[in-house]
């Protein structure tokens, strides 16, 4: 045998992560929130169906649109509602939308060696029945802001909504809310609007649109088709 | 004459084969105020009277909810009934978890009744001084059990456990025949008018008095105390109902008795 052969570096190549794609958006109102997601699930670059919901009812008045690794956004979903029971025995309602964003934040640091590949957004409506939503990133860490998206398609919306929805500068007075003043409508129609585009770019975004709107009323579910390329 | 000796551990048997501690604890349960359990072919409906500590405090809570289609009613040491309603909870919670289905009412009674048989057989923990009335509902309908601190359990058409519960027994007794075709709201009524031959003094009203159903279409919820007493009120109005002439029975108060559903054991002289 020849000296110069080396033992060849056998690396791994099970990762106990996938990525299903994907993108999911929110955006607060001042007396709404609108949490849409789109309904592809892949692997790769195959599609494993086009009909799958990425948006979990939490609370009455909170719901979590996640995407990422969705056997870990079931396991997280799991996770919370269990501990939304418990919450609802022990104190006699139902969890407001900023503690379920706090006990969202901790769950996922818990995890902090091992994190669930779930990149998450939450939207609801806050104790004072105004429009709220929080955006995450893997491990917890989370910011309250007025719209957020994440995922596959992200990157695509995010400069759009910006351009739409973002406040003017914090540095002016008097201070301006974070929530949009667009109408329940309008922000339903730029979240259409913003998903046909980023479907026509991002791969794993299309199929179907699923989007639920929360209010003082209820929890409102809308549905509608997008590229299926 | 043998119950002193034998009656220490848990763990001891006496020479007539019983174990004093475990029928000891069943006594806790009959000290505690009546609970009052009924069921028909759609509802359950749980009764119970609260005690109050004097008049200035608040009733004790005797219902809890386990889950949306199970809730329970206690009769004994309220702190031993509160620890295991937390722990019914966390089981209905895991089997949901696992399974994605609200845990059957059979399995949940079982498991309670394995724990308590735990403490019937380890010398450093002592029984459960509770009687539990489980009103449950799943997929084979509507169902009533009682755990005992024995680790025994039954299940029942009707049942009162706790104090004077025998007055509330014979009431349902005459009754309970009729309660599978009964309504929702006639069960109610049958549940309240037995709770009422359990007490001892005093007047039933919306505070002393709660009441909790779960059924067919209807998840687990305790009544308000204003709802009870409308009920309250409307039975007094019916003069068509024939007073309930039931004589109490004289064994009840203190003097240790056993109910002849309980391990057949007898009386001690």
């Amino acid at each position: 045998m020849a000296a110069t052969e080396g033992i060849k570096q056998h690396h791994s190549t099970w990762s106990p992560y996938d990525n299903n794609g994907g993108t999911c958006i929110a955006i607060a109102g001042s007396n709404y929130c609108v949490i849409a997601a789109d309904t592809r699930m892949s692997t790769g670059y195959s599609i494993l169906t086009r009909d799958y919901s990425k948006i979990c009812n939490l609370a009455d008045k909170c719901v979590m649109a996640s995407s990422g690794f969705q056997a870990d956004v079931k396991a997280l979903q799991k996770n919370l509602s269990a501990r939304h029971l418990i919450y609802q025995h022990q104190h006699n309602k139902q969890m407001s939308c900023p503690a379920m964003a706090q006990l969202l934040s901790n769950t996922l640091y818990y995890k902090r060696f091992f994190p669930y590949y779930s990149f998450n957004v939450l939207g609801g409506l806050d104790n004072e029945g105004k429009g709220c939503v929080f955006t995450y990133d893997a491990v917890g860490s989370y910011e309250r802001v007025g719209y957020g998206a994440q995922g596959t398609g992200g990157t695509l919306m995010m400069p759009v909504l910006d351009n739409q929805l973002k406040s003017p500068s914090p540095l002016l007075l008097p201070a301006q809310d974070a929530t949009t003043p667009l109408s329940e409508s309008e922000a339903v129609d730029l979240v259409k609007d913003v998903f046909a585009s980023a479907a026509e770019r991002d791969i794993y975004t299309g199929d179907g649109l699923e989007i639920v709107v929360v209010n003082a009323e209820g929890v409102k579910r809308e549905f509608l088709e997008l590229r299926r390329d | 004459m043998f119950r002193n000796q034998y009656d220490t551990d848990v763990t001891t048997w006496s020479p007539a084969g019983r174990l004093f501690q475990v029928e000891y604890a069943m006594e806790a349960v009959k000290q505690g105020s009546a609970a009052v359990g009924l069921r028909s072919k759609t509802h359950v409906v749980l009764v119970c009277v609260g005690k109050a500590n004097s008049e200035f405090s608040s009733h004790q809570k005797k219902i809890f909810k386990v889950d949306d289609h199970i809730g329970v009613a206690i009769a004994g040491l309220t702190a031993d009934g509160r620890v295991l309603s937390l722990h019914m909870r966390s089981e209905c919670i895991h089997y949901k978890f696992l399974y994605d289905s609200p845990l059957p009412v059979g399995r949940l009674v079982v498991q309670l009744a394995d724990k308590a048989q735990v403490c019937t057989q380890r010398s450093w923990t002592r029984p459960y001084g509770v009687g539990l009335l489980v009103a449950g509902l799943d997929e084979t309908g509507p169902h009533l059990y009682q755990n005992c601190p024995s680790g025994n359990y039954f299940e029942y058409q009707a049942f009162a456990i706790g104090a004077r519960s025998q007055a509330a027994k014979t009431y349902l007794e005459r009754k309970f025949e009729t309660f599978p075709e009964c309504s929702r709201n006639e069960l109610i009524r049958h549940g309240i008018i037995s709770v009422k031959e359990a007490l001892a003094e005093g007047k039933l009203n919306g505070s002393n008095c709660n009441v909790a159903v779960v059924g067919i279409g209807e998840a687990f919820n305790t009544l308000d105390s204003k709802t009870v007493q409308q009920i309250i009120d409307s039975l007094e109005d019916r003069a068509d109902e024939p007073p309930v002439d039931v004589a109490p029975v004289e064994g009840e108060q203190g003097a240790v008795q056993d109910d002849t559903d309980q391990a057949a054991a007898p009386m001690e002289t």
